[in-house]
């Protein structure tokens, strides 16, 4: 009979690993999916995978790359740090929609007027608008003891609301035809977020997503606000004697996902969306999540991850055009990646072993 | 009548609003009284309404539906368990996984049943005491899985309180390592708790597609997943308490929806957002005035079992 024995340490080797297994495994299971669905499932993964980066119309697909991979880097590296901790903050989709809110809200109270000084302003407002949302469940936490993952899973729902409300009432261009939405931020030269350099997607949502990496990855490895940060989350009761205060973690953790979730909503009403609509967000927030983990909470984990699942996007995208597949079997393939990784993530911590285990 | 509120209508269509909350966090305390966080119950309940609709519309008969609905709850739920219990991930990280891809699966399975509408699933006939002033429409005026809802919530009550198997899945709860050293086969108790509280939510899932909306969109569950886990908390895990949260929160959805229709100046949206700042606000108020008491939450709840010897 097979047991399990837990490692003392955590097996380094497996850590590396278990992502890229699971990245298998997912094609695999996924080829299986589209073979249900009718689709040559190598040709499917073909075009998901490959075509975008190395196909004939890949010049095109690459500037997506980041547009996509941007924002999801950016709220994953702020949702690792309070995962390392122990905190689960999942509302950041609804820090997203309220950054995309506060920093459109500031561009459109300055229309028509032209200024340097507007998009830094939009910044600091979407910033303060994540961050808000995100203190929301912090302060509930820190005072009343209310769970941070219902909480910020509600406000995800008010925050949609929200969202609706402003596309159709305050928010709506006023020179839309009755259309719901608001101006659109890319004909606004002073509000723009615009390509940086032609046909690679880099924008400064981009830019922000590589400096938040950077950050993270001093924060985690070098600074000891990040150590606090390890201990709390692997070991609270060594936590706790070595003076860390919880309240504080739980207030940096989950304003810093806040923020940078707000900067990624920003960023994107401000670049590539450009408008306000009651349905701008794309579930950025969600598959952050997914990100976060794929990439094992560790910044340039996170980089890499980020742009995998921004190509399962593209590639969902193209293989919708050109083989019919359902955009839904996309979601599902990335789901089905979050269950391989945490089913691996077993090696990591435990090895086999033949015959019963003694005591 | 008050404002233009019907409060008899208002009540009836309480007890069907609360049905599909109801239901799932039944089934979630369950599992949570076992020991184990199941944050998928969005997940299981959205695969539960798009199965049960499925089902109820080839086969043509609701029944069915709400038995394939509850099906499919349980089968996503086995796979939590089989993360969780057997590859000992992470329960919270395994939750937002079964969410997500309940989520996506049911989006992929619902494209062919956009705009059908399901066979009728008739209101039980009690005669003549639906005529009742009052209590006829508050009481004898509903389809039967409003009543076995209730049921359920009895039998969990009572299952939990005076039977053996009851005893054994609470201690699995409160100590798993005491439960395995005494004997109990903690994984079991686990799996089938889990799987109890999957078939719940995807019986709660279907009940919203094949009679509350009757229609099949995507995303269709808005949220009532994350309500019934919060339900639980708010109900201390007390399956009686459970009763009066998720008829609470069907309350404060029925009044909205009858706001909305009695011509009230507030944006829709904002109306809509009521359940969700209540779910936060009761959350508040409970865990307030919790937070001295005695910690109602099962002791092992949330915790890996691996058994070293």
């Amino acid at each position: 009979m097979i047991t399990l024995v837990k490692r003392p340490t955590p097996s380094r080797g497996w850590a590396f690993a278990t992502p890229v297994l699971a990245v298998i495994a997912t094609m695999i299971a996924g080829g299986a999916l589209f073979a249900a669905l009718g689709k040559d499932p190598i040709a499917a993964i073909k075009v998901i995978f490959w075509d975008p980066l190395l196909g004939p119309n890949a010049a095109y697909f690459r500037g997506q790359l980041l547009v996509k991979a941007g924002p999801l880097i950016l709220i994953a590296s702020g949702l690792a740090v309070g995962f390392r901790a122990g905190i689960w903050n999942i509302g950041a989709e609804g820090q997203y929609i309220m950054g995309a809110l506060a920093g459109a809200s500031v561009a459109l109270a300055a229309y028509p007027a032209e200024s340097h000084l507007l998009f830094p302003a939009m910044v600091i407002a979407g910033a303060l608008g994540g961050w808000l949302w995100g203190m929301i469940p912090a302060v509930l936490k820190v005072f009343f003891g209310t769970s941070e993952i219902l909480v910020s899973l509600m406000l995800v729902y008010v925050a949609q609301n929200f969202l609706a409300y402003a596309a159709f009432g305050p928010l709506k261009n006023p020179e839309g035809f009755g259309f719901p939405g608001s101006r659109n931020l890319q004909q606004y030269a002073s509000a723009h977020n615009p390509e940086l350099i032609a046909g690679t997607g880099m924008h400064w949502g981009v830019v922000a997503a590589f400096l938040a990496v950077i950050a993270i990855y001093v924060l985690m490895q070098r600074h000891i606000l990040g150590f606090r940060i390890r201990v709390a989350g692997e070991a609270p009761r060594a936590a706790r004697f070595a003076g860390v205060l919880p309240a504080r973690l739980v207030m940096f953790c989950l304003g810093l996902s806040g923020a940078l979730a707000g900067l990624a909503g920003l960023f994107e009403v401000a670049g590539p969306n450009g408008q306000i609509t009651d349905s701008f967000n794309a579930g950025y927030g969600f598959t952050a999540i997914i990100v976060a983990f794929l990439g094992r909470l560790n910044a340039l984990g996170i980089l890499l991850a980020g742009l995998l699942m921004a190509l399962t996007y593209i590639g969902g995208d193209m293989a919708q055009l050109m083989l019919g597949l359902p955009t839904a079997a996309i979601q599902v393939f990335q789901g089905m990646l979050l269950f391989f990784l945490l089913g691996f993530d077993l090696l990591t911590h435990y090895r086999f072993r033949l015959g019963r285990a003694r005591a | 009548m008050i404002g233009g509120i019907d409060i008899v209508t208002l009540v009836a269509a309480l007890m069907a609003a609360s049905t599909p909350v109801l239901l799932a966090a039944t089934g979630e305390l369950v599992a949570e009284k076992a020991g184990v966080l199941n944050l998928g119950v969005e997940g299981m309940m959205i695969l539960g309404a798009v199965a049960g609709f499925a089902t109820a519309v080839t086969t043509g008969s609701p029944v069915l539906g709400f038995l394939g609905g509850a099906l499919a709850g349980a089968v996503l739920a086995g796979l939590f368990a089989l993360l969780t219990q057997f590859l000992l991930s992470n329960q919270t990280a395994t939750g937002l996984a079964l969410t997500l891809f309940g989520l996506g699966l049911s989006a992929l399975f619902g494209k062919g049943f956009e705009g059908v509408r399901p066979p009728p699933t008739p209101k039980l006939d009690f005669g003549p005491l639906s005529d009742l002033p009052v209590l006829g429409p508050i009481l004898f005026h509903h389809d039967w899985i409003v009543y076995l809802s209730l049921l359920l919530v009895l039998a969990t009550w009572a299952f939990l309180k005076f039977s053996r198997a009851g005893l054994v899945l609470r201690a699995v709860g409160e100590n798993d390592d005491a439960a395995h050293a005494l004997g109990y086969r903690v994984i079991a108790v686990r799996f089938a708790a889990l799987a109890f509280g999957g078939a719940l939510a995807g019986l709660g899932g279907a009940y919203l597609s094949l009679v509350r909306v009757p229609q099949w969109t995507e995303g269709m569950t808005a949220g009532a997943g994350w309500i019934a886990l919060a339900i639980v908390v708010f109900a201390s895990w007390k399956p009686e308490r459970v009763l009066i949260g998720a008829y609470l929160f069907g309350g404060i959805t029925a009044l909205q929806l009858q706001l909305q229709a009695a011509g009230y100046a507030i944006p829709v949206h904002l109306l809509s957002m009521a359940p969700y700042v209540i779910t936060v606000l009761v959350l508040v108020i409970l865990s307030a005035t919790h937070r001295h008491g005695a910690p109602a939450a099962p002791a092992a709840l949330g915790r890996s079992f691996h058994a070293s010897s």
